[in-house]
């Protein structure tokens, strides 16, 4: 079945309230859709990655911890490892770093969004959601420029306003949608 | 608008290959099979605060001046540790591992890729808390010069002590972790008698060659850094230089399921990537 048009991926960023805005798109996303999503929550450094598991558990498509090397695969969920950034290189692979925190997060948005943007180019889809610091807007800048689609969940419905305010203060933006639009926008490319 | 951004990443990366192939022409520092999404942050990182304008700019500094070189090692160099990170790590070293080398006359441990030195003074301290530190030789190693005299001095910021303790009790620690170094306002500093069986050495995984007879090799959160290329040669390294029955410790996320040295070893804490190697090979 394949995506309408040319998108190949979409990259994700979310912090604080993002298990609950995580859960709402996928509550509200269908089953078939046919991209790799992949995905930073910042969470705190030790903590378990449980949200795979948690996302995996809703039955609509796989969740998964994403590997190094790994190649990500359609309709296949991958969420970062806790303590890690998580790169995308041009042969579409997974990279892991432990390299310094940056907007004191690791793993951070900007790091996945701005190495995605490279591997997809024009190709790439980037949702920034809710948070409490200005991390992923940099990187939705750069998805922007290399002529990918930006999104960004309007911070009256956020949890937490800052980090969609900031990225609507740096790029402009191909859409403001709620959570219900995003599952709905993202179905709308099966 | 787009065909340009597209063209301006081509000659960037261009750029980034020369600077990278000027420093093992130069140096010897071989990064060409280094990830090339995290070298690139690290350049373009360097080249924001440089002043320069251009990358090629960075490679000419780099060829000519030194001081210049030493920044972009160590923005290339994996610097980030803790003591005892990953905790459980430590206490499955500590139950799975640290008995069957107890049985040994001498203990010979290699530490691929020390850094700074965190993790090797982790071991220390769990190698003399189980008793066998008196037996034990640590080869420690880096590539890089100034991060091995750093990790020589075993100072680190006592802004860091917190989140050491916390570690190393989660680790199993036996004591009071302060019992291992002496603090001012600024710095704490190991205890002298940690350094005792360590050797710290230059040596570089992606061109020099073995170490011989070892029976513990920690290579930890630095075969994530290659490319698949250089993960085999390394794992390869590893394996010529550990003893039969040698023990090879890797990082959480990395493990050697895809290596072609995988069936030389055997899962012995799958989860904390510690393996074994055979004795028939």
């Amino acid at each position: 079945m394949g995506a309408k048009k040319k998108y190949q991926a979409v990259v994700i960023g979310s912090s604080a309230g993002g298990l609950n805005a995580l859960k709402s798109i996928f509550e509200g996303l269908d089953k078939r859709f046919p991209l790799p999503i992949v995905i930073v929550q910042h969470v705190s450094p030790d903590a378990e990655n449980y949200l795979p598991l948690f996302l995996n558990n809703m039955k609509k498509i796989r969740v998964k911890e994403a590997d190094e090397k790994e190649i990500p695969q359609p309709g296949v969920a991958y969420i970062a490892p806790p303590n890690y950034h998580l790169l995308l290189e041009h042969d579409k692979s997974f990279t892991l770093t432990i390299g310094e925190r940056v907007n004191y997060a690791r793993p951070s948005i900007d790091v996945l969004f701005e190495t995605a943007a490279e591997a997809y180019g024009e190709a790439l889809i980037g949702i920034i959601l809710t948070g409490a610091n200005n991390d992923g807007s940099l990187g939705l800048k750069k998805i922007k420029e290399l002529g990918g689609i930006a999104i960004v969940q309007d911070p009256d419905e956020a949890e937490s306003d800052s980090m969609p305010r900031s990225a609507l203060g740096t790029v402009q933006v191909d859409h403001v949608l709620n959570l219900k639009e995003i599952a709905n926008y993202l179905n709308s490319l099966i | 608008m787009k065909k340009k951004q597209e063209e301006i990443q081509e000659n960037q990366e261009i750029e980034i290959r020369l600077l990278i192939e000027a420093l093992y022409l130069k140096y010897g520092y071989d990064f060409r099979n280094y990830s090339k999404a995290h070298i690139k942050r690290r350049i373009l990182n360097r080249f924001q605060i440089s002043e320069l304008n251009s990358i090629t700019e960075m490679t000419h500094k780099a060829i000519y001046d030194s001081d210049f070189v030493d920044k972009i090692l160590m923005d290339l160099s994996i610097t980030v540790t803790e003591m005892f990170r990953d905790p459980s790590f430590y206490k499955a070293l500590r139950q799975s591992v640290l008995p069957v080398l107890r049985s040994y006359p001498h203990v010979k441990i290699w530490h691929a890729g020390c850094a700074s030195g965190e993790e090797v003074y982790s071991m220390a301290i769990i190698l003399r808390e189980e008793g066998l530190f008196h037996k034990t030789q640590i080869y420690a190693t880096d590539f890089n010069p100034l991060i091995l005299r750093h990790a020589k001095k075993a100072e680190y910021p006592i802004s860091r002590i917190k989140e050491f303790t916390v570690n190393y009790q989660k680790a199993g620690g036996k004591r009071s972790f302060s019992d291992y170094y002496k603090a001012d306002d600024e710095t704490a500093k190991l205890n002298e008698n940690l350094k005792k069986n360590i050797v710290f050495a230059n040596h570089n995984l992606v061109i020099d060659s073995v170490f011989a007879e070892m029976n513990l090799i920690v290579c930890r959160n630095v075969l994530i850094y290659f490319d698949r290329q250089l993960q085999d040669k390394v794992i390869g390294l590893f394996m010529e230089s550990l003893a039969g029955g040698g023990f090879l410790c890797l990082g959480s996320k990395e493990n050697l399921q895809f290596s072609p040295h995988f069936h030389t070893f055997e899962p012995v804490v799958e989860q904390e990537r510690i393996y074994i190697k055979n004795y028939s090979s």
